[in-house]
């Protein structure tokens, strides 16, 4: 038997985190032609590399059909109900940093924190007949922050890209993105309400709890582990 | 499958209690449009409910429960009084916790009445009661009347009550909202630096969005207004503490209300209505001296109750949902019928947990 470990099969998130297993003695390969997601894992027995879409990775760890694997936290967290009780988390690597926080027009001057906004969003739904509209894709996330919060009369409205847009287009009056820099919301004329980081997410090491762990994988896993250092 | 066979039995038996009050059989639709219930309930329903798409109608949810149908059947035929009662499944998501059923049966009485509400009230509270007689069950009421009574009753302004009554149902915000209002919380840093500001909008382009600057510069002046009111007195906020922390059997509570209601006569009335629904209870049939109350009871639950509240327990089953649950709904009415309010109160009972109860005997 050995152990599958998903990682994100292109892009900056897979060479960073070749980069994160090279420095701790491990390499990870793709192997077979350029385009072709098959690859490998020397430095180690028993762990098999599974090249998959980091958006995947969630459900696959859910699923038990990987053992160990690497993907955003934020990602985890609004893909996977209940997500303590589903996956561990093994090791945060301290790449792929974003902020899921939430973002008004600069121009909401009235607006600068959590309880600002639920009152602009009474107002907002008693002048204009509905719930003011957050474009997301965070849909859980932002919802169970906001519910916690004691927020009201919002709405949340699908955005799949270029969120940040959509406040000038008027399909939505707020965002809530993930942003590393804030730059594009300071294009966009946004500006971050003080108290609405939602999560702090970084490329993470995760275990799935529903994986079959045999004995041998769970040798496999401490012997990796002692490798990681964690 | 015997389970549901066994659970439409006892639902069937229940609903002919029901039906023998008077009450109407009622059917709707398991989709029901989504905007309706999102508008009514927020977002937060879509952790609750199941949502489902289709090109042309858009979203749909299975129903999470009959009372938005069940009122809107009302409105459209408005015959007054009323008396309704249904029975089936209602669907609820369950990401948290996969040992709760995702679908369950709920035989319901509605009774839309406005001449004797303390009446209706307890005519539901005594039916679904008798409905679970012999079974090891603890009933717990609330009256979130008097809260609200007690909120309007503030020495405040109107703006503050309105966003207290706006948060009833979500205790941590009205806690902060309180806190904020008795100057317990400090005004942040940046409303400070707003208020204070000759020209907020320097600099600043407030050509896009739908939300206007003379919405912006309305919330502005209402929050100079705020800002120069005096903080709710801390007197008044034990009060209204003091009411939720009330967890006692109702005769005590009662008696405790009419000493709160001395320094706080504003929640005079709805004392006085819970005093006469012990009395239709009592007379009922019920032993209301050893019926528990709690103040702080039915602020969190989907329905939006805004009066009488109640729910049955299982006595040794603490892990189980409450067996029946209901209370008076005259602002939800008021809102699904866009401004056109019907006095209504019902509950509902969940057969499989008869069931489940009665095999414990």
């Amino acid at each position: 038997m050995t152990i599958k470990l998903g990682v994100p099969s292109k892009g900056r998130l897979m060479d960073k985190t070749f980069d994160w297993f090279e420095e701790r003695g491990l390499t990870l390969k793709k192997t077979g032609s350029e385009r072709e997601y098959s690859g490998a894992v020397e430095g180690i027995d028993g762990v098999e590399l599974v090249l998959l879409s980091a958006g995947e990775i969630p459900r696959e760890l859910t699923a038990g059909r990987i053992h160990l694997g690497v993907t955003g936290s934020d990602l985890v967290r609004e893909k996977v109900p209940s997500w303590e009780t589903r996956v561990t988390e093994l090791a945060g690597m301290g790449f792929g940093g974003a902020d899921l926080i939430i973002a008004v027009p600069t121009s909401w001057v009235d607006v600068e924190t959590l309880d600002d906004l639920d009152a602009a969003a009474a107002q907002f739904r008693r002048t204009h007949g509905y719930r003011l509209r957050i474009a997301t894709k965070y849909h859980r996330l932002v919802r169970e922050f906001l519910r916690e919060h004691g927020v009201a009369d919002y709405q949340l409205v699908d955005s799949q890209g270029a969120t940040e847009g959509t406040v000038r287009n008027e399909t939505a009056e707020a965002v809530a993105d993930i942003t590393s820099t804030g730059e594009t919301l300071r294009a966009n004329n946004l500006k971050i309400l003080s108290d609405s980081l939602v999560h702090s997410s970084q490329a993470t090491l995760f275990k799935s709890r529903s994986a079959d762990w045999s004995n041998e994988d769970r040798l496999v896993l401490s012997q990796l582990e002692d490798l990681l250092g964690i | 499958m015997t389970g549901l066979i066994q659970a439409n039995a006892e639902a069937r038996r229940i609903r002919a209690l029901f039906e023998a009050q008077g009450a109407q059989v009622v059917e709707t639709d398991i989709l029901q449009p989504a905007e309706t219930l999102l508008d009514l309930y927020g977002e937060d329903i879509r952790a609750r409910a199941y949502v489902t798409y289709d090109g042309l109608r858009g979203e749909m949810m299975l129903r999470p429960d009959f009372t938005v149908p069940v009122v809107q059947w009302h409105m459209e035929t408005n015959a007054e009084p009323a008396r309704y009662t249904y029975s089936g499944k209602v669907f609820r998501m369950q990401e948290d916790d996969t040992s709760r059923p995702n679908e369950y049966v709920q035989v319901g009485y509605e009774v839309f009445d406005g001449k004797a509400p303390n009446h209706a009230d307890a005519e539901v509270f005594t039916l679904i009661s008798k409905a679970l007689e012999g079974l090891p069950v603890r009933a717990a009421t609330g009256d979130l009347g008097i809260l609200m009574a007690a909120v309007r009753g503030l020495s405040t302004t109107d703006a503050r009550k309105a966003a207290l009554l706006r948060h009833i149902w979500r205790p941590r915000r009205f806690r902060a909202l309180l806190d904020r209002f008795g100057g317990k919380t400090p005004v942040p840093a940046s409303r400070t630096a707003l208020l204070a500001s000759a020209d907020p909008f320097k600099g600043i382009d407030t050509s896009h969005g739908v939300r206007t600057r003379a919405e912006v510069e309305a919330r502005i002046e209402a929050l100079r207004e705020d800002a120069a009111a005096a903080p709710i007195a801390s007197e008044q906020i034990a009060l209204l503490d003091e009411i939720l922390s009330l967890r006692e059997t109702s005769p005590n509570v009662l008696s405790h209300l009419r000493d709160i209601a001395v320094d706080m006569p504003s929640i005079g009335p709805a004392v006085q209505r819970f005093s006469q629904r012990l009395e239709a209870l009592s007379k009922a049939g019920i032993n209301v001296d050893a019926l528990d109350f709690e103040g702080n009871f039915g602020r969190t639950t989907l329905e939006y109750y805004d009066g009488f509240v109640f729910g049955f327990y299982a006595d040794k089953r603490p892990d189980l949902p409450p067996v029946a649950s209901g209370g008076r709904y005259d602002a939800l009415t008021h809102v699904l019928g866009r401004g056109r309010a019907v006095p209504a109160v019902g509950g509902v009972i969940r057969p499989e947990l008869v069931l489940a109860l009665r095999d414990t005997l």
